[in-house]
């Protein structure tokens, strides 16, 4: 009954690469190191993200500009948007995470196009670095990550192109990533493994690869104009030459708001992958989760304009997008209950890695409820470009994605790399980027209400404590990734073996080696139906390959 | 069997209330308790600054309204997570899995249909309170019947206000021009020729703003009266507001405009009409215009 791939015959290309922990370095079409190198170099970017994040968060504990000039505050501020977006959660949700699991999850031993994959990942380095020295060649952008013209074009050129062009490598990449993605779930599925069969990451990858391959596009065309307008003092978007401000806002928010999903929609898959291996539980719904990630897809194109309520858009325009945006949060809504759900009645071992799941749930509820409000253009209308969005966001990107992000490296890193983390460090860093994170966020939403605008590097004196506490959070965050880093180096060398399976989990990466070998199984790839068959007996004649089912 | 269960448990009420049991009454009062307590809390907590405007109040009936909604659905979900993690968590010397419950329809139905009714009503009231801030009027209708600017132009944007046809107390409605430059707004009154940095109002009396910029785009908030507007080059915009409460105020820059975008700031004055009237006339290019 158990249909099996064959090992394919060792080919040149591959036997010749590296081996050891050198592979890391070197031009890997391994799926598994490609994940690796995507999640390491994602990390160093988000450390360099953050410690941006510090000094903006320095600046503002005083009214006052006072600890770098005003111009380096944009450009800070700009960096950091750009890095933590299209440098850190976009490529970790999507390229590292994506790459190390997808080919498990459908049965196959690498992704369907492997240079293409590796191509991907090689871009995001020296597009990051450039955007980096550009700080150091002639001021780095900034416009702020939007780039809204026509201050983009009138501020000075240089570091607004090298902007551009390494935001145009980072779209290709993610472009090259989305179609390989696709390309491997729906093609390279092992046969007798249905759509419906597939752990729900899979059908996160696909509706977030669908929005890439959409939507990326239309910012690299929109970009590009913006250049011209820039190099070649074409009119587009300048208004001074007869162009259209409003219309670059259009553009980009087509890309920009489905780029949010681009960052929770993988992140969602994580988590359904996360709460059923340690609450001991099936996955709750499968079928509404699936299409419900549909419905986020198709909702999250069609709901750009409401970044532009207060841009001059015409009262039907507001009252179209204000009820696509809101209805969003239906089957967003209906996620959250069947976690809930699939933790209910469960045997949860509240370990580190379920604790930052529940953390993110906990937080992205706060954020989704800001964000309806949002939607509602009377709402907006008030708080639109001030903290009360900032808070929002950063409920929605780092109290979602970061978090899932640090779940999921709890839970894999036995895989990675065949060791355990130690568990109370891992509660000590939960602990401090939970209490940190909040601290430093939910004050905002006041800061907003109250007046206080959105990136600026001088405020009403009346914000001054507020901005405190802000920044004391910041500060606890910054601090978290002490216990973090030390864990996952020391663990990597000194921590206790994990074994092949640690979690007793049913999907199909841990029914292999940790960490896997080349090619991810030894022997015949294993045909896993039901990837959540916790609390189940193992129905032998069925299903052969989730023999380690545990009876109750 | 084990589905019923978790459908008490979870809190249907219909179910419970066929069914009554123990958990189901817990469950009730639970639910009360956290309804009570989010409309409380709505109610009682001020987050807003003070109200200076009269699309003011109506705004602050659509926040307690989401502040409520938000409280109790906050503190559901956050005491189901923490419930879940304390009573399921696994005690020392237990093995073995949870309850193999794969789907529930009519639960899933009931939490699809919650959601959709909650945020069609939300929808609806705030369709409501917009219409109710003057957002669907056609702004470059209201200025035609009253003065000279933006005739011809298709003027989108702003807010408007429903204040019969922007009529004022004595049936006037004042007109200003407001240019934003890097890094600084100007105020021009066309009746009296007055070019000012400080926007000054008589309380009670409706105003209309034509907005446009000089460079970059910029926006401009007064928090206390609950309006924002973009300010675009080459696309005038409009905003209009009937201020009712005499103080000063700040105007923000709300949109990243340069360097000194956090320093660009100005003030609103809100007056006595017989103070505005007094203002207007030490400052009037032609004496002889009135208000
Ligand atoms: C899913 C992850 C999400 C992310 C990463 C995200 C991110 C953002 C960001 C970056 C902004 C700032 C726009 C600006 O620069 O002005 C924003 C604004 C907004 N978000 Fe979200 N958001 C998310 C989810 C949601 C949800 C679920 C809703 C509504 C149901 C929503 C509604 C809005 C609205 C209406 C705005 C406009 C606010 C404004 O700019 O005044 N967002 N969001
Ligand atoms: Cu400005
Ligand atoms: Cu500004």
């Amino acid at each position: 009954m158990t249909i099996s791939i064959p090992p394919t015959t060792p080919n040149n290309s591959k036997s010749l690469q590296p081996q050891g922990w050198l592979r890391y370095f070197s031009f890997s079409l391994d799926h598994k190191v490609i994940g690796l190198q995507y999640l390491v170099c994602g990390f160093v970017f988000y450390l360099i993200g953050g410690a941006l994040a510090s000094a903006i968060r320095i600046e503002l504990t005083s009214p006052v500009s006072d600890f770098m000039p005003r111009d380096v505050y944009n450009q800070i501020l700009t960096l950091h948007g750009t890095i933590m977006i299209f440098l850190w959660i976009v490529p970790v949700v999507n390229g590292a995470f994506g790459n190390y699991l997808i080919p498990f999850f459908v049965g196959a031993r690498d992704m369907a196009f492997p240079r293409l994959n590796a191509v991907a990942f090689w871009l995001i380095p020296p597009a990051g670095l450039m955007l980096i020295t550009s700080y150091f060649i002639n001021g780095a952008a900034q416009s702020g990550w939007t780039a809204y013209p026509p201050l983009s074009i009138t501020t000075p050129a240089a570091g607004q192109i090298i902007w551009i062009i390494s935001v145009l490598l980072l779209g290709g990449s993610s472009i090259f990533g989305g179609i390989n993605f696709i390309a491997t779930i729906l093609k390279l599925r092992r046969p007798g493994l249905k759509l419906m069969q597939l752990p729900m990451y899979c059908w996160a990858m696909l509706g977030t690869s669908f929005l890439v391959v959409l939507s990326t596009p239309v910012l690299a065309g929109t970009l590009i104009l913006l250049s011209f307008d820039i190099v070649a003092h074409t009119g587009f978007f300048n208004p001074v030459l007869g162009g259209n401000v409003i219309v670059y806002q259009h553009l980009f928010w087509f890309y920009s708001h489905p780029a949010v999903y681009i960052m929770v929609l993988p992140a969602f898959g994580l988590v359904s992958e996360i709460l059923p291996v340690h609450s001991r539980k099936p996955l709750f719904g499968y079928n509404t989760m699936v299409y419900s990630i549909m419905a986020i897809v198709f909702l999250g194109l069609i709901v750009w304009a409401h970044h532009m309520f207060t841009s001059g858009t015409p009262p039907w325009m507001r009252l179209f997008f204000t009820i696509a945006t809101a209805f969003i949060a239906v089957p967003t809504g209906i996620k959250f209950f069947n976690w809930v759900a699939t933790l209910w009645g469960g045997r949860i071992s509240v370990n580190t890695a379920i604790l930052f799941s529940c953390g993110f749930i906990v937080n992205f509820v706060l954020g989704g409820i800001t964000g309806v409000a949002l939607a509602q253009v009377p709402f907006d209308i008030h708080v639109h470009d001030t903290y009360f969005v900032v808070a929002h966001f950063h409920y929605i990107v780092y109290g979602g994605s970061v978090f899932v992000i640090f779940s999921s490296i709890y839970h894999w890193y036995p895989k990675f790399t065949g060791r355990m983390l130690n568990e109370n460090i891992g509660r000590l860093h939960f602990i401090i980027t939970f209490i940190g994170f909040n601290l430093c966020f939910a004050p905002q939403h006041w800061l907003g209400l109250n007046g206080m605008p959105r990136r600026v590097a001088e405020y009403d004196p009346q914000f001054a404590f507020v901005n405190q506490l802000s920044s004391a959070g910041a500060l606890l965050m910054a601090v978290s990734t002490i216990p973090f880093l030390w864990n996952i180096i020391y663990s990597a060398f000194k921590g206790p073996i994990a074994g092949d399976n640690p979690w007793q989990a049913l999907t199909p990466e841990w029914l292999t080696s940790s960490p896997p070998p080349v090619e991810n199984w030894p022997g015949e790839a294993p045909l896993v139906t039901k990837p959540y068959g916790y609390g189940q007996k193992p129905q032998k004649e069925k299903n052969p390959s989730i023999g380690n089912a545990k009876e109750t | 069997m084990r589905k019923w269960l978790f459908i008490n448990n979870l809190g249907i009420y219909l179910g419970s209330l066929i069914l009554p049991s123990l958990t189901a009454i817990y469950t009730i009062l639970i639910s009360l308790g956290l309804i009570i307590g989010g409309i409380w809390v709505g109610s009682n907590v001020n987050l807003l600054p003070v109200v200076a405007s009269s699309n003011a109040p109506i705004y602050d009936e659509l926040f307690k309204v989401l502040f409520i909604i938000g409280t109790l659905l906050f503190f559901g979900m956050l005491g189901l997570v923490v419930y879940s993690l304390i009573q399921f968590r696994r005690k020392p010397g237990q093995t073995g899995d949870g309850l193999a419950i794969e789907d529930n329809l009519p639960l899933e139905i009931f939490w699809t249909a919650v959601p959709a009714i909650v945020i069609l009503f939300v929808g609806l009231y705030s369709y409501d309170i917009y219409e109710r801030m003057g957002g669907m009027e056609s702004l470059g209708a209201n200025n035609q019947h009253h003065h000279q600017m933006a005739s011809k132009q298709r003027i989108w944007g702003g807010i408007g206000s429903k204040d019969k046809s922007m009529q004022g107390a004595n049936g006037t409605l004042i007109p200003v021009e407001v240019t934003a430059m890097q890094f600084a707004f100007l105020f021009h009154y066309p009746d009296g020729d007055i070019i000012s940095g400080e926007l000054h109002v008589p309380i009670g009396q409706p105003v209309t703003m034509k907005m446009e910029s000089k460079d970059v785009i910029h926006a401009f908030w007064v928090p206390e009266f609950r309006l924002k507007q973009d300010v675009i080059p080459g696309q005038p915009t409009i905003l209009n507001f009937t201020p009712t409460r005499v103080g000063k105020y700040p105007i923000i820059c709300a949109e990243l405009c340069g360097p000194y975008h956090g320093g660009m700031r100005s003030t609103v004055v809100v007056e006595e009409l017989e103070d505005y009237q007094n203002w207007f006339a030490k400052n009037a290019k032609k004496p002889d215009l009135e208000v």
